[in-house]
């Protein structure tokens, strides 16, 4: 009987430290969803990030500490087109929680919500790790940025309808200071259209798309496969023939091969935020572009 | 399109004003806006069936289900005869625990189909196809996706929940091979006929509690291929809690209890007789397991603690097979291994592993007498395994590991396997 009774004591007092019931529980993949859905939400949800910005998407470990956060999400918010294909799957299926499960409505995919690029014409593994529905790092961009607020600030409203009003009237506001925001940054990174660009993985895709910067080349030889000596020497001969301007790479790639070239080819090289916390300066998505470009101009420059 | 549409509508926009300027009438002006807000909605129109176009439905193969196979194939320097393995100190389990042949042979290929089957369950069927051309059913459920509160229902053949190791699949092992506790206590893998229950807690940590219900098709029940009687022969319990340490270590621990009746349970002697086992068997079952990554990025680098305790108690009536006579037989036996893994530099990797069983106590009462078991005979076999594997992409590795196992107790024998596994199709994701 005393056993029983230390362990319901225990079992309330684990219910005791749980998130205040009355928010609206949201698992973001990446910190960008998890910002997106602070901007939206405000006070009305509790906000957990499964990854930050010093790990790879891509490569996440389906983690006891996972599955119990998206256990009690009542949204999830992913880039979706199979970037979390090797981790989210495995945390739903142990999750228990049917709000979340593919079909449901707290079940967001951002990247279902923009026009993506690079979707590939032939698939195949020799190609490297592709993504069938094209490049999934759509938060680069930030006229995606807009595009999927007003699709998750629906979504939040239907699925918290007693807080719909709250969720659209910061979304309008939030529309409107991002709407300035980026005719200020188009403004702003107009010195860098077709300026060439090395990148490190294929993660700036809409961010070159939307500056009208030129990919002059990736550090990894194929999507997903790390950078090797051979391709990295490649690199060196083309850049001496065709040079860009700048390499860029994210904070959870390794410096070294971005380094490396930039020390043959005399190419400044420069870490970019990718995404919410990448840097000190990057504390919001605002912040996230303001850095990303104030980075480029002075590369560049 | 959705660019030509933007074009469209500037030039449209333009040559709009220009004409403005000289429009005279108020007619002529309405007919413009006019014009320009059906440019509008074409170029809205556009976006929206490019973002169609661009967004394929998020489901897999379209309504195929995925489709993955793994190979593998292995090239074997065994010092002792293969044909003579034993683990001396246990009952053999007629599980495949040996150490395979010598020379180069094919592994067991994986053939996996899985999908969700509606909003309620998802199947997942994995289909072992043996180099001599059989096929198995390795693992074949459904899963519920649509209970809440943390529930999930499995139902069909899956590897049971008992332990940790035993719920991975070969191919995702750190090593050629299981290590001897999972050999002499769970037959190498348990995979079981049944219904397993699991839920986890709405608790800020990972916490589950599970039961699973068997046919007891398997080592440790028995008869092989489960008695032929109503209701259940097999149970295990189990729970598991897991969480962060930090920002780099990712832990989980967990107890397990497996209990079954196995009745007429038979293992053959090498001597050639066989004898049959009545009675109890319960497996107590301690797991951990301990990842650490720089800021949980494992790409660089990455390391991975492993261990398990097991302790086993069998009671019941043993009959020889030599003297064709019953008694009664008690053993308490108990199992330990301990293994590491560390990724030093992307794609390679070193592991160690240690192997011990404890024979412990085991007591015939007459008329048995414990010279008709000689392997039964008190001995703690032990195995010291290292390991170098190179994996160049999340889909392809290649393993050379050595190993000294003394699971004979008058000999060692000295193992060199050179492996590769590789897996083809959807994109695989493992567990914790």
């Amino acid at each position: 009987m005393k056993t029983i009774l230390r362990f319901v004591v225990a079992l309330s007092s684990a219910f005791a430290v749980l998130p205040a019931a009355a928010a609206l529980n949201v698992f973001a993949c990446e910190p960008e969803w998890g910002a997106l859905a602070q901007e939206l939400g405000g006070d009305k949800v509790s906000v957990y990030s499964a990854t930050t910005a010093l790990q790879d998407a891509h490569r996440i470990e389906a983690r006891p500490s996972l599955i119990a956060r998206i256990r009690s999400a009542d949204l999830l918010v992913c880039s979706g087109s199979e970037l979390e294909i090797g981790w989210i799957p495995l945390l739903l299926t142990q999750s228990g929680n049917s709000k979340v499960q593919l079909g449901n409505p707290g079940y967001f995919e951002a990247s279902q919500y923009v026009v993506k690029l690079e979707i590939p014409k032939v698939i195949d593994r020799s190609l490297g790790d592709l993504h069938p529905g094209g490049n999934p790092h759509v938060h680069t961009d930030p006229r995606n940025i807009a595009r999927i607020a007003q699709a998750l600030g629906e979504r939040m409203a239907q699925i918290d309808p007693a807080n719909a009003d709250g969720y659209r009237s910061r979304g309008k506001s939030f529309l409107e200071r991002w709407q300035a925001a980026t005719a200020r940054w188009e403004q702003q990174a107009a010195p860098l259209k077709g300026v060439p660009i090395v990148v490190y993985h294929r993660d700036f895709s809409y961010f070159i798309n939307w500056s009208g910067m030129r990919e002059a080349g990736s550090l990894e030889p194929k999507p997903g496969i790390p950078p090797t000596p051979s391709h990295l020497a490649e690199l060196v001969d083309r850049m001496k023939n065709q040079p860009a301007k700048v390499i860029v790479y994210s904070p959870y790639n390794s410096p070294q091969a971005a380094e490396f070239l930039s020390e043959r080819t005399k190419i400044p090289s420069v870490m970019l935020p990718f995404t919410v916390g990448g840097t000190d300066k990057a504390k919001d998505l605002f912040g996230l572009f303001d850095d990303t470009i104030a980075r480029l101009l002075a590369s560049v420059k | 399109m959705y660019r030509k549409a933007t074009m469209a509508l500037a030039v449209a926009a333009a040559l709009g004003l220009s004409r403005a300027a000289t429009a005279q009438t108020q007619d002529e002006l309405k007919a413009l806006r006019e014009q320009v807000r059906q440019l509008d909605r074409r170029v809205t129109d556009a976006e929206q069936a490019a973002i169609q176009a661009s967004s394929r439905p998020a489901s897999e193969s379209a309504m195929n289900p995925a489709v993955s196979v793994i190979l593998n194939g292995i090239y074997s320097n065994l010092s002792q005869d293969p044909n003579a393995f034993r683990i001396n100190g246990f009952v053999p389990t007629l599980g495949e625990v040996g150490p395979g042949v010598r020379g180069l042979s094919l592994g067991e290929s994986e053939l996996a189909l899985a999908a969700n089957i509606d909003h309620h369950f998802r199947g997942t069927l994995i289909a072992s196809i043996s180099p001599e051309n059989g096929i198995g059913v390795e693992e074949g459920y459904i899963q519920t996706l649509s209970l809440s509160y943390g529930f999930t229902v499995k139902a069909g053949r899956f590897f049971s929940g008992v332990g940790y190791q035993n719920q991975i699949h070969a191919h995702a092992w750190d090593f050629t091979d299981a290590p001897l506790a999972n050999k002499v206590f769970l037959g190498n893998q348990l995979n079981e006929d049944g219904m397993q229950l699991k839920w986890v807690a709405p608790t800020p940590f990972y916490w589950d509690v599970g039961v699973e219900a068997g046919r007891g098709r398997q080592f440790p029940a028995g008869p092989a291929g489960g008695r032929n009687k109503n209701g259940v022969s097999s149970g295990n319990v189990f729970t598991h809690v897991g969480g962060d340490f930090g920002t780099g270590t990712a832990w989980q621990t967990g107890v397990s209890y497996l209990s079954t009746s196995p009745q007429d349970r038979t293992f053959d002697d090498p001597a050639g007789t066989t004898n049959t086992f009545t009675g109890q068997s319960r497996l107590w079952v301690l797991d951990g397991i301990l990842k650490w990554a720089p800021n949980f990025n494992p790409t660089y680098t990455n390391f991975k603690l492993q261990g398990e305790y097991f302790r086993r108690k069998e009671d019941g009536d043993l009959t020889s097979g030599t003297a064709a006579q019953t008694g009664g037989f008690v053993s308490v036996q108990s199992g330990w291994y301990l293994q590491g893994v560390y990724q030093f530099v992307p794609m390679w990797r070193v592991g160690y592993r240690y192997d011990r069983l404890n024979s412990g106590n085991t007591s015939f009462s007459a008329p048995l007498n414990a010279a008709d078991f000689p392997i039964l005979a008190a001995y703690n076999p032990t195995k010291h395994t290292v390991m170098v594997d190179w994996s160049p992409s999340e889909f392809s590795r290649i393993r050379l590991q050595a190993a000294s196992d003394k699971s004979r107790s008058d000999v060692t024998d000295n193992q060199i396997f050179l492996q590769y596994i590789v897996s083809l199709g959807a994109h695989g994701a493992h567990k914790f």
